[in-house]
């Protein structure tokens, strides 16, 4: 699937939360959910520095895709990583680069993005739009 | 007296905001309180009615501002009873008293290999400034640490200081544990040992009555905006003979006496360390919240505050696998926790969407959160204007957390 259909996946399936308790809970399950990083990936770094809360991401290229990992010390922060994992995993470099990033809004996730003290969350998709860069490089 | 806290709630406009489609519940008055219309409709005909800029104006409008000013100045001096009216520098607020102190005192008084005492529970506007200063004059900063409890080991204060110490600065209460510190008791030991003492009063203010004089204490620095006042606003109380020793620390406009290019002279206090246009309508609204307050009563206040912290903390602690950080015998109305296996930031977040405002993090004390082995905390600090039913609400709240969270 590429960028655009996978955010309007995740686009549909917000809208079926009925309410704030619903959507917190998935994101919630999803951070318990997702893998996390090997203790030897949570280095210095590899850290996404929020003020509140610690990201890790790891990245790498397999032929001509890259692969991320993520991990964070709070759970919702690790759910919001899982659905930037899911949406950017496996793609092009140069995809990666190119992407229109809208689905954060459309599930009302903005709030998140305040670019200080929060999550940290423009700084990880600022990383992983870097890594895209810098592999597009390499390749 | 027991105050009318339905009729009080009423002067304070946002408390009637919904958020996240719930009514507000705002715990987060250790970072900022809100402001009451006195304040609000007090700085609002000042804007439309008498503003200019203040002294030396000749005409109708700046003489009233001018007035409005001074007469902030004497109702801040007879708030904490300074000796003098020109004691009183307005600043920026408590980070800008800090800096303005330790530059200025240090620039008299501090040279290489002197020391500075503050506090392992200071804000970071506390520690900062004297860092910086320490470097430049290649002076020693000290640290008096406090226990597990969150109480300052003062009988540590008398043994840390040396012939070269030079000032004391230490927090009143302690902004992430609540805890209120026994300042007469620290001023004492450093006094008797020649030593001067700052005070950070920005979280206390607000709650409990300060009188410097019967403290002595040398420098008091606070905020407006945690006092039901504006934002952007602040005060230095200093010790004339000290002020008058103390070089300025900015130039430029209010704070010149003559100008020439050989050289100039400064004007007399407080008007020395006033550089600049004065925030003199954000001076008028703290004149006008301190005058809320004092209305309330400073007592009543203290009396109601304490009974929301014993409520809360008796509720909270009620809660599986919650910690209170901050378990001082005197405490104000803060508790800091963590929810075993909770991130902070998930805590404030989830409440956050119950229209719950709570503060999450280090609140700028991270040598606190070393202390504890901790990333941060989560900090419900109650005001006057709060009550046991929105404490009420923090409890479900917690709870509800709690619930999202086992599966």
């Amino acid at each position: 699937m590429t960028i655009n259909e996978i955010q309007e996946e995740i686009i549909e399936e917000f809208a079926g939360f009925e309410d704030w308790m619903d959507k917190y809970a998935y994101l919630i399950e999803l951070g318990t959910d997702l893998e996390g990083l090997d203790a030897k990936y949570q280095t210095e770094q590899n850290l996404i520095k929020g003020c509140q809360s610690k990201v890790w991401f790891n990245a790498s290229l397999e032929e001509g895709k890259v692969k991320l990992e993520a991990d964070s010390d709070a759970i919702i922060v690790k759910g919001i990583a899982a659905l930037l994992i899911r949406v950017f995993n496996n793609q092009s470099p140069e995809d990666i680069m190119n992407a229109d990033l809208n689905f954060i809004d459309e599930i009302g996730l903005k709030q998140h993005l305040s670019p200080t003290r929060s999550n940290g969350l423009v700084s990880m998709v600022k990383q992983i739009k870097m890594y895209g860069i810098a592999f597009n490089h390499v390749k | 007296m027991a105050i009318d806290i339905q009729k009080i709630r009423k002067d304070f406009p946002i408390l009637e905001e919904q958020v996240h489609g719930k009514p507000l519940v705002y715990f987060d008055n250790a970072a900022t309180t809100q402001k009451p219309t006195q304040v609000i409709d007090e700085m609002v005909k000042y804007y439309y009615k008498y503003n200019s800029n203040i002294h030396r104006g000749v005409h109708y409008l700046s003489n009233k501002s001018t007035d409005g000013n001074e007469n902030a100045r004497k109702i801040v001096q007879k708030f904490i009873n300074a000796e003098h009216l020109h004691e009183i520098i307005f600043t920026r607020g408590t980070t800008e008293s800090v800096n303005l102190v330790a530059n200025s005192f240090a620039d008299k008084y501090i040279s290489e290999g002197d020391e500075v005492i503050v506090s392992e529970m200071e804000h970071h506007s506390n520690i900062v400034p004297w860092q910086l200063v320490c470097e430049k004059k290649k002076a020693i900063l000290k640290v008096l640490p406090f226990n597990d409890k969150g109480e300052l080991l003062v009988d540590q204060l008398d043994a840390l200081i040396s012939d070269r110490t030079k000032i004391v600065a230490v927090n009143h209460i302690s902004n992430s544990l609540g805890t209120i510190n026994p300042i007469q008791k620290i001023i004492d030991i450093a006094h008797a040992r020649g030593v001067k003492v700052l005070v950070d009063a920005a979280q206390s203010v607000q709650h409990v009555k300060i009188d410097v004089q019967e403290w002595d204490v040398d420098f008091l620095v606070f905020s407006g905006h945690k006092l039901y006042g504006p934002t952007g606003i602040g005060v230095l109380y200093g010790k004339e003979d000290l002020l008058n020793e103390m070089p300025p620390w900015q130039g430029g406009g209010e704070m010149i006496k003559e100008v020439r290019f050989e050289g100039t002279t400064f004007n007399e206090l407080p008007f020395k360390f006033e550089a600049g246009t004065p925030n003199y309508i954000d001076a008028i609204g703290l004149g006008a919240a301190i005058e809320y307050v004092e209305n309330i009563g400073l007592e009543n206040i203290d009396a109601y505050e304490q009974e929301l912290l014993a409520y809360a903390t008796e509720k909270l602690s009620g809660i599986e696998g919650l910690r209170i950080y901050g378990t001082a015998e005197h405490k104000t109305s803060v508790i800091s926790f963590l929810v075993d296996g909770i991130h902070f930031y998930d805590m404030g977040m989830l409440l956050d969407q119950m229209g719950i405002a709570v503060r999450t993090g280090t609140h700028c004390t991270e040598p606190v959160m070393q202390h504890f082995g901790i990333d941060g905390t989560v900090r419900a600090s109650f005001s006057f204007y709060n009550t046991k039913e929105e404490i009420d609400a923090l409890y479900k709240g917690i709870l509800k957390v709690c619930k999202m969270f086992v599966h």
